[in-house]
């Protein structure tokens, strides 16, 4: 009897916990769905979307430019002398800006928008519930979710692309200055950059960026709005944005990339760099 | 568990047409915490009900339930014979606009400055000139002594100071209905007093129905003309403040004497 109750237990909690997070998964539905109602149906409020759109996007920027401008030149170090090796230095470009391009600036752009305003979101909405301000928007017979989700949806979702924008810049800056120090032809270096970078490609990371945007902002307010009381309760909610978010992004790039790839294949069928 | 036979419950001496809001059978817990057991009660139209209860009985919850910020496990809530249990959040809305509500520390929308947030129910709700929300807002003001804080933000106010505009921000739609939860919790004695004189001009000069959730017995024999105690999920004394004074019951004497070893009710 003993061993049977030993072998229940923790399967007992494994089933709770399972439940708890499909529980989870259908009220982020739920939240998610009501958002992109009141986003369709009645958002007219420039006066709550302004101050969020210069919190993501002017806020943002100069970490964005920072990460974009070292990861351009660490990634130039990294494969300058791989290529030299090769007696294809000029190559580089290609490489460097393509990652930029297509992986990096989306991907870094929506990571460190998760840090830097998933969790602030995530904080800020949870420290609105424990001091009961969400219940009060309520009371007064407001939607929080058309007051406080839907403005910071739409500037977390409009200006991530333009944020992955300048970050694929500074990127691209960024490793050309090095290759450049390294006495690279400017020329035949923007050439093959040229040569391999569609505009396909381009599009591929701004639209990733895109969907990069919207879960992180979901996931946040999500977290915020589900934040337990005091400040231990508010620090996790904006833990488990963070946290959270960085995994969706990274999930989400895996099936746009496997479905981009596969619509391009399908379009104009399959090439190489270095072919 | 005796409770004096006098004391009738609500429900029973509410004529149905003096009840605005009747809790019926509500039972509500939070995890295995039991806050309701099948508790009925009700408020009548143009009474100040205080609800006394110690720390975590369930007095907030009372309101939220009342406001259906939560619903309850089982039983039924009637707002003028409407169940609001039934209803959806979108439906809720119409009904909140007759309702304000006083929070425990405000809660004041920390964005936005003291003019928006006395103005936020009025530009959500009313079709108002903007002058006109402005002259409105300033008599809201002047009606808590707040007068020139319009472009206060609310991390520039004092403890007292939050509590008028927070009730400034509740009676801006002249709702039939206040909802006080814990006025005076947090202020000084003064404030505490000021806080009460404002409730009670808020009374005479709205004419509303006021539910005031409170365990500061000082400021509910001021405010009140009914007081109600919850005690375990339940109510057990029910009466004007005198009754209550007399009540034979000894859990409410030691609350309302703030004695925890108070072995029989004090004679006089």
């Amino acid at each position: 009897m003993g061993f049977l109750v030993r072998i229940a237990k923790p399967l007992a909690l494994l089933g709770d916990f399972a439940v708890a997070q499909v529980a989870d998964l259908g009220n982020f539905a739920l939240f998610s769905a009501q958002m992109v109602r009141w986003v369709f149906t009645d958002f007219t409020r420039w006066r709550l979307l302004r101050p969020q759109l210069y919190e993501v996007g002017f806020r943002s920027l100069p970490v964005i430019l920072f990460t974009g401008a070292f990861v351009g030149m660490v990634l130039a170090l990294q494969s300058y002398f791989q290529f030299e090796a090769m007696g294809r230095a000029s190559w580089s470009g290609a490489v460097i800006n393509l990652s930029v391009i297509k992986e990096l600036g989306p991907v870094l752009a929506g990571v460190m928008l998760a840090g830097r305003v998933g969790g602030a979101l995530a904080a800020g909405l949870g420290t609105m519930k424990v001091t009961e301000q969400i219940d009060a928007l309520r009371a007064l017979g407001a939607d929080p979710i058309r007051h406080l989700v839907v403005p910071r949806f739409l500037a977390c979702f409009l200006l991530i692309p333009f944020l992955t924008i300048y970050c694929d810049f500074v990127g691209i800056l960024g490793g050309y200055l090095v290759t450049w120090n390294y006495g690279v032809d400017a020329y035949e270096y923007w050439m093959h950059s040229a040569d391999v970078i569609e505009n396909f490609d381009i599009f591929t990371g701004v639209l990733k960026s895109g969907f990069f945007g919207a879960a992180i902002a979901l996931i946040a307010c999500f977290k915020g709005f589900q934040s337990r009381q005091g400040a231990e309760g508010v620090g996790r909610a904006a833990t488990e944005a963070f946290v959270v978010s960085f995994m969706a992004i990274l999930i989400l790039d895996f099936f746009i990339v496997m479905f981009l790839q596969a619509l391009y294949d399908a379009l104009w069928g399959r090439v190489s760099i270095f072919v | 568990m005796t409770t004096d036979k006098e004391q009738l419950t609500s429900g029973q001496r509410a004529a149905p047409a003096d009840v605005l809001i009747r809790l019926e059978g509500v039972h509500k817990q939070f995890g295995k915490h039991v806050v309701f057991k099948d508790l009925t009660v009700s408020f009548r139209r143009g009474e100040t009900a205080v609800v006394l209860g110690a720390s975590g009985v369930g007095k907030s919850v009372m309101l939220k339930l009342i406001l259906g910020l939560l619903k309850p496990d089982r039983g039924h809530i009637f707002i003028d014979h409407t169940d609001v249990t039934t209803l959806r959040e979108r439906e809720l809305i119409p009904l909140r606009t007759r309702f304000g509500m006083l929070f425990q520390g405000a809660a004041l929308f920390d964005f936005l400055t003291v003019y928006e947030n006395v103005a936020f129910a009025l530009h959500e709700h009313k079709r108002l000139a903007e002058d006109e929300i402005r002259r409105i807002v300033a008599r809201k003001l002047a009606l808590v002594d707040m007068q020139g804080t319009e472009n206060l933000l609310p991390e520039e106010l004092s403890g007292g100071m939050r509590k008028r505009v927070g009730l400034a921000r509740a009676i801006a739609i002249d709702p039939e209905v206040i909802l006080y939860d814990e006025p005076t919790m947090g202020l000084d004695p003064v404030t505490a007093d000021t806080i009460n004189e404002l409730i009670l001009r808020c009374r005479r000069e709205l004419k509303t129905t006021s539910i005031v959730v409170t365990h500061d017995m000082q400021s509910a024999y001021k405010v009140g003309d009914r007081l109600i105690m919850l005690y375990d999920g339940g109510v057990i004394a029910d009466g004007t403040p005198d009754q209550i004074r007399r009540h034979g019951d000894i859990r409410v004497q030691r609350f309302i004497h703030g004695d925890a070893g108070l072995t029989a009710a004090p004679m006089g």
